[in-house]
């Protein structure tokens, strides 16, 4: 691997990203499965950066589900996005930032759209009249929140309490970057670093001290590909896809995956335990998996949060191992404690892979 | 093994590096025309069987150089040489057929 | 006007032309932008479908101009229009009256790089057909190994590719694959050697022979599929995703080396010599002649002629001929004044 190679094409594809004044819409599922990364995100940006994220209540799904598995048509999308730029144009704000990957490709996709079909727009910003008497204007800048996290890696990294490095070998532990699909592969120049070698996690990793694993199939999606997941006769497909993106990241031994987009790390995780489960094997060494984690759970484990209150105790796969390797101190009969150390039970654990 | 209702799907990709080789260089030996297909389908356009069972000559000798099964597909071949005439490479397709014969028995 | 002739471009187009005029009683100047003339020829190391010398060719063309004024490392920046003729000035300060200009400013090789999904310039033993035929002629290259057991040769990198904005096809790269992995098999008898393509196009005089040795002699295999992707394994190799569109399957390799046909794309300096001189460009980006079947050696302007590849991608034969045939017309056009 040439590594100039790849800085020459990261210097190719930078993006403008505004230091402050961001206009911040959560992802429809990202907190049902990763509870804590988008609590992270406004706890980093906002009381440990000072960034104004402004959020508000009346923001609905974008759409991009329903689109990618060709159930509405682009035209209500569009409606509902315009709904979107209208509460940010109420707002005040005019950057505009989702924390979720498909929402960051469908709004990349409409604003090109309408780049290129002027009318489209016109007609878009009638509908959204008559059906909710409001206006909007374009986002000046669109970014995605793991765009925003890439800006500020060096200032997280300042105020790092752990590295990604073996805090007993003082190794750089070995990180797998993978990239949502919708991030860059539709709009290559959307993306930090464009579509074939992303900079976004990479520029991470390296910044907190980590070393980036390329493979084979690091371009390849992470399996969940919507249709392939949601309809269950195709759930083969889906878990086919991340089979193949372990066989061929498991001969680098990464010590962990980091993600930017929501259905990624779910895949990601819970797949390991059915493979396991399904053909007896597991990628982590010594029966466990290989943790993976949302880039504001990696940012908050570097900040030094509480690993359960980020609430890694829901994660299929057991992160304890980078945990230790890291150095994160933290008490393993709190993981599967409630809120104020109230006893919730414990979930049933796995047999295939090793879970503590 | 736990049962989800769902498993893991077969790769239908080709593996280049597991392709059977020696079987492949054998049969160009003993007809060096196996090597020169270019995948005209002359041979199977004129073939009598093939209307009637799927049998493509051009098949075949896809599968073989792919390393994959050529299957049953020969077994209805009747010799009677109208790929012979028609293949604008000049492949001994006769000699060829009998020889994937011999050697994939 | 005083019968000076201008050739721009010292390549094998400008060079030959050079020659015949020499031998029809001319003197021309051959303005070179590089530092000695040959061009691309002068680079690679045999040429199809002969395997004939590249070097021989240049080295004679070399010797047969020397009775012609060469300006080599010098460009054309200014081009005006006299009453019978034209007037170039140099990037060295002088200032040539002429009354005839050949343009044979030739091609570029499109740069790889643009095809990220290739990794050329990323991973270890990505290379282009321009590299490969520079590590013939015995330069070394450490992304060449020691041992090759697998390569692949990947047709119409950058030709034929609208996303690349480069439509048309380069004519040339289909031979000169079959001839590079006809060498490679030469120097690696037991490689295994694979040639990626979306159409072959041997065209020319014995190209066909070319191809059934390549697969016959040679067990070349050719699979019609384009690469889609390509990723580096563990043990530095690369892994190499394509369909093979005649099994209508997906399929992948692990090779040694992957060869990139780079492409002919019209020469940047095209743009700024058309402006000055006035001349037309085709939909396809390269210089226009008057007509492609009758009258391609022919501009759109009195006195300045084309040889070669600023009109499109040209075989070295079909350069060779039109370099003859553009100073033919030069020679008669100056008589006729």
């Amino acid at each position: 691997m040439i590594y100039e190679g790849k800085q020459r094409i990261w210097s190719e594809y930078q993006k403008d990203i505004p230091d402050d004044n961001w206009y911040y819409v959560r992802s429809c599922i990202r907190q049902n499965f990763f509870p804590a990364s988008e609590r992270m995100f406004t706890e980093i940006t906002r009381n440990v950066l000072g960034k104004d994220i402004y959020e508000t209540p009346h923001h609905t799904t974008c759409g991009g589900i329903a689109y990618h598995c060709d159930t509405i048509p682009q035209e209500t999308v569009m409606t509902i996005v315009a709904r979107q730029f209208a509460l940010m144009t109420e707002a005040g704000y005019e950057n505009y930032c989702p924390s979720c990957i498909t929402s960051f490709g469908n709004y990349a996709e409409i604003l090109e759209t309408w780049r290129e079909f002027p009318e489209l727009e016109a007609r878009i910003r009638e509908d959204l009249w008559k059906a909710c008497r409001r206006e909007f204007n374009k986002p000046k800048y669109l970014a995605h929140s793991s765009d925003l996290i890439y800006h500020w890696r060096n200032e997280i990294a300042a105020r790092a309490k752990h590295k990604l490095v073996n805090a007993v070998t003082g190794e750089p532990l070995k990180i797998v970057e993978h990239i949502g699909c919708h991030y860059a592969k539709m709009f290559p120049s959307k993306g930090v670093g464009g579509a074939e070698y992303p900079y976004v996690l990479a520029g991470m990793v390296e910044s907190w001290g980590g070393q980036v694993i390329d493979y084979p199939e690091r371009r390849h999606c992470c399996g969940y590909g919507f249709r392939q997941y949601h309809v269950k006769a195709n759930r083969g497909y889906s878990l086919s896809n991340t089979h193949k993106k372990f066989e061929s990241m498991e001969p680098y031994h990464p010590d962990a995956i980091i993600t930017n987009c929501p259905g990624c790390p779910y895949f990601l995780d819970r797949w390991q335990y059915v493979i396991a489960e399904q053909t007896g094997r597991t990628y982590g060494g010594n029966g466990f998996g290989i943790p993976v984690l949302t880039y504001e759970e990696l940012a908050g484990l570097v900040l030094g949060y509480d690993p359960w209150d980020l609430g890694l105790q829901l994660h299929q796969v057991a992160v304890e191992p980078l945990l230790d390797k890291m150095g994160v101190e933290y008490d393993p009969a709190a993981k599967y404690l409630g809120l104020n150390r109230e006893d919730i039970m414990r979930p049933e654990l796995p047999t295939s892979i090793k879970c503590f | 093994m736990m049962d989800f209702g769902f498993s893991l799907s077969k790769s239908s990709t080709m593996d280049l590096g597991k392709v059977d080789d020696l079987r492949f260089e054998q049969l160009c030996r003993l007809e060096p025309g196996a090597g020169i297909c270019i995948g005209c389908g002359s041979c199977s356009a004129s073939c009598p069987a093939g209307r009637l069972s799927g049998m493509s000559v051009r098949k075949v000798l896809l599968a073989l150089q792919r390393g994959r099964s050529a299957g049953e597909m020969l077994q209805c071949c009747m010799l009677c040489g109208k790929c012979t005439m028609v293949c604008p490479r000049g492949i001994n397709t006769r000699n060829l057929i009998l020889s994937i014969c011999k050697i994939y028995d | 006007m005083n019968g000076n002739i201008v050739i721009i471009g010292g390549g094998i187009a400008g060079m030959e032309a050079a020659k015949a005029l020499l031998a029809l009683g001319h003197t021309p100047i051959l303005v070179e932008a590089s530092k000695e003339l040959g061009g691309h020829v002068a680079s690679w190391h045999k040429l199809f479908p002969d395997m004939s010398s590249a070097k021989d060719i240049i080295d004679r063309l070399r010797a047969d101009v020397r009775g012609a004024n060469a300006f080599l490392g010098t460009k054309v920046i200014s081009f005006n229009r006299l009453a019978d003729g034209y007037s170039l000035k140099l990037s060295n300060g002088i200032v040539v009256n002429a009354s005839a200009v050949l343009v044979s400013t030739g091609f570029r090789l499109f740069d790889a790089t643009r095809k990220e999904e290739y990794g050329y310039g990323v991973y270890d033993h990505v290379i282009t057909n321009s590299d490969l035929e520079a590590w013939f002629s015995g330069k070394e290259d450490p992304r060449v190994p020691e041992n090759v057991g697998t390569v692949g040769f990947v047709h119409c990198v950058g030709s034929r590719d609208l996303k690349a904005c480069n439509g048309q096809c380069s004519k040339v790269c289909c031979a000169t694959a079959i001839k590079q992995a006809i060498e490679i098999k030469e120097r690696f008898p037991y490689a295994k050697v694979y040639c990626f393509y979306m159409d072959l196009r041997l065209f020319g005089k014995k190209y066909e022979d070319f191809y059934v040795n390549a697969q016959r002699d040679y067990g070349i295999q050719f699979i019609r599929g384009r690469v889609s992707e390509v990723g580096e394994t563990i043990d530095g190799g690369l892994q190499v995703k394509a369909e093979d569109t005649l099994s209508g399957k997906p399929l992948k390799v692990r090779l040694d080396l992957l060869v990139l046909m780079s492409g002919i794309v019209r020469n940047d300096s095209i743009r700024e010599l058309s402006e000055m001189a006035g001349l037309e460009t085709d939909s396809d980006g390269f210089l226009r002649s008057v007509d492609n079947e009758y009258s391609v050696v022919e501009s759109n302007r009195p006195g300045i002629f084309f040889a070669g590849s600023c009109t499109g991608p040209k075989t070295v034969p079909e350069t060779i001929a039109e370099a003859r045939s553009a100073a033919l017309s030069i020679h008669t056009y100056l008589s006729g004044e």
